[in-house]
């Protein structure tokens, strides 16, 4: 069984405007130790279905009004709300963009650090300092005893970062959630934090869920990839399927939207027209619809179901098999 | 201000891609910010050197993208050129002239002829005018245009320019999308009719599918007005694509500076080199087979920045003259400059 199965998961936000449907009906599963990816841009769900995950929406004004999440043989949502903070650090940890505000100013790295060990784990404060000391000996810094009297001010954004990975890994988690971990820092730091993550996950065998809108980073560090836009999944597999033989227009725009340096160098780039969707204003067709080269009459009609077209790749677009001659040129 | 100095390209720094008139000549730039301890009394303790002795020229007609990390000075270079610092010493030469010694009267003739597109277009806009208002206000600031109807005509038309539809210029900007507030921040940038507007960051904040068509549009606007572009970005595809030449900085220094293909293809600072191999590209099998060589450690303080090489402690080549020769940019081959003396 999957380590975590989501299933036809809505989130949605009551506002003045009216109900955001941020979340609407992604299924998806991370296996035990395995990298998923999901991508899209602001405004698609990524977060928010993360977010959903952890039981983080804040009510009001967002709510979960449907499908289900199992977690190691655990359904989320029907936990009380101890029961979640259970799970919360210890089985699930997570990792967010901004380091800075996900550690506390006012607290040394140590007593963050040591935290979760003593709630959780119920270690003595000796032996969570002991652990704390290896975790940031794990993360690559330097001088650990030193660094555990520091405060966060003390350290660069890419160290902070560490301090955050050292944590999330602090209680032994199954599962990490990490929400653009390398968004807020430059591309070295970044290459050095997800050969981090990289590393250490696979040698702990902890299980990842990465998102983020950067194409480059889900090629390098992603086993399987999904790709939402305005709430839901519309493309999924294999990272090698996904950005060679995509099946979605949208994933196609995307990949040939980017600039590329392992390409020649294009006069133009080739945009995606148009604006994302009003997310409180989307009608019974494809969301995509209105910025879609490959758009018909039917795609107006209903939004078309994910289905599998081999391999574990899916793709939720009635035009999946016309869209040959675009993919040629984005693979080359 | 003197008239158009048409200096033909100096052996320094050059290009070699057909542009010939230098527009902005940039000598040996250096700004150091000093750092207070004391309230009441304060005195100065050390110096951020964000920009510590840097010197290129901007020809017109090209993109000069300028790469780096945080930290690196290239947005106080821009800064600089914009006089909204005033540099600790260096010259700026724009039209034959060194601005960094103009007074604020003289330099509202410049200010019309270099304009600026910054990364958040959600602060650098004012929230309570509406986009027609913040359009027609740099017009009427510098009296290019004294009628108001006129004012209005040349609003829409930039507007249109820029890919909107004459009606945002009754709408506020937390009306618009991002994407759309990006393009009102590129025709205030327009309204001076400049000759050389700097891009700071100025599609960083973009989603994907937006950041290429803002590009496209910064390229379409290039040939239409013949404009010049100081292209600061950290993002180096997206350099790449736009800029005929970059530039690269660490720490305050210049390290290399070569025709844009050149520089990505034949990279010869190990900066540079390393920089690039930092960036993940889209495709999972070409990443498979890339070797992830990382920089070691992390950026030191510009407060007090290595002696020697400002990148030694960090470079994979390093050898122990590095620790007390300050590298010089130097032509290794034709327009190609580099700062190491490794090379």
């Amino acid at each position: 069984m999957a380590l975590l199965e989501i299933k036809d998961l809505q989130t949605q936000f009551f506002t003045s405007a009216g109900t955001v449907k941020a979340v609407d009906g992604v299924s998806y599963t991370v296996e035990e130790g395995e990298t998923v990816a999901v991508v899209g841009e602001s405004g698609s769900g990524k977060s928010v279905t993360a977010m959903s995950i952890m039981r983080l929406i804040p009510w009001p004004p967002g709510k979960i009004v449907g499908g289900s999440i199992n977690f190691d043989g655990k359904d989320l949502l029907a936990l009380t709300d101890d029961e979640m903070r259970s799970i919360r650090g210890r089985d699930i940890g997570m990792i967010f963009q901004e380091p800075m505000t996900s550690l506390n100013p006012v607290l040394t790295i140590g007593m963050q650090l040591t935290e979760p060990m003593i709630a959780h784990l119920g270690m003595s404060e000796e032996a969570a300092m002991e652990k704390a000391k290896k975790l940031l000996g794990m993360v690559g810094m330097s001088e650990p005893d030193r660094r555990l009297a520091q405060y966060p001010h003390h350290l660069s954004g890419g160290m902070r970062q560490r301090v955050v990975i050292a944590m999330a890994l602090a209680c032994d988690p199954k599962l990490i959630i990490a929400d653009e971990p390398t968004t807020a820092l430059d591309v070295t730091i970044q290459a050095q934090i997800l050969e981090l993550m990289k590393n250490l996950t696979r040698e702990l065998g902890v299980a990842m869920i990465i998102i983020t809108h950067n194409l480059g980073v889900v090629a390098r560090y992603a086993d399987r990839v999904n790709v939402m836009y305005a709430g839901r999944i519309i493309e999924s597999g294999v990272a090698s399927d996904i950005y060679h033989r995509p099946r979605h227009p949208y994933t196609l725009a995307l990949l040939k939207s980017v600039p590329r340096m392992d390409r020649q160098r294009e006069a133009k780039l080739d945009p995606v027209d148009g604006q994302p969707p009003d997310l409180t204003k989307l009608d019974a067709g494809c969301s995509f619809r209105p910025r879609c080269r490959f758009a018909k009459d039917h795609c107006a009609t209903s939004f078309p179901a994910l289905e599998d077209i081999g391999g574990g790749h899916t793709s939720a677009c009635f035009e999946k098999d016309n869209l040959d001659k675009e993919v040629k040129d984005v693979v080359g | 201000m003197s008239d158009a100095v048409n200096q033909k390209r100096s052996s320094r720094t050059g290009s070699s891609e057909g542009f010939d008139e230098v527009l902005v000549d940039v000598r040996d730039l250096k700004m150091y910010f000093p750092v207070t301890e004391g309230v009441f009394i304060p005195r100065v303790v050390a110096h951020v050197k964000a920009v510590d002795g840097v010197s290129f020229q901007v020809f017109r007609g090209e993109t000069l993208g300028v790469v780096g990390e945080s930290g690196c000075g290239k947005t106080t270079t821009g800064r600089c050129i914009l006089q909204l610092e005033k540099p600790t010493s260096g010259e700026i030469i724009f039209y034959g002239d060194d601005i960094t010694k103009y007074d604020s009267k003289q330099m509202i003739d410049v200010r019309k002829k270099i304009q600026v597109i910054f990364q958040d277009p959600y602060s650098s806009l004012n929230p309570r005018m509406k986009v027609g208002e913040i359009l027609m206000e740099p017009m009427k600031v510098h009296n290019i245009i004294p009628d108001e109807v006129e004012r209005q005509k040349r609003a829409k038309y930039l507007l249109n320019v820029c890919g909107l539809a004459s009606a945002f210029a009754d709408r506020y900007p937390h009306e618009m999308s991002g994407g759309q507030r990006q393009r009102v921040g590129i025709a205030r940038a327009l309204a001076m009719d400049p000759e050389f507007i700097i891009c700071d960051e100025a599609v960083s904040a973009l989603d994907v599918s937006i950041q290429a068509q803002v590009i496209n549009l910064l390229e379409d606007l290039r040939d239409e007005f013949d404009l010049t572009y100081l292209f600061i970005s950290h993002d180096l595809s997206v350099v790449r694509h736009i800029s005929h030449r970059v530039a690269v900085m660490y720490l305050g220094n210049l390290v290399e500076l070569a025709d844009g293909d050149e520089l990505f293809e034949n990279p010869m600072h190990p900066y540079t080199n390393l920089l690039l191999n930092a960036v993940p590209i889209p495709d999972p099998d070409i990443e498979k087979t890339r070797a992830h060589e990382i920089i070691k450690g992390e950026i030191p303080s510009p407060i007090n920045p290595p002696p020697g090489c400002v990148f030694h402690p960090r470079c994979p080549m390093a050898v122990d003259n590095c620790k007390k020769e300050i590298p010089q940019l130097r032509e290794v081959k034709p327009g190609h400059w580099v700062a190491c003396s490794e090379v």
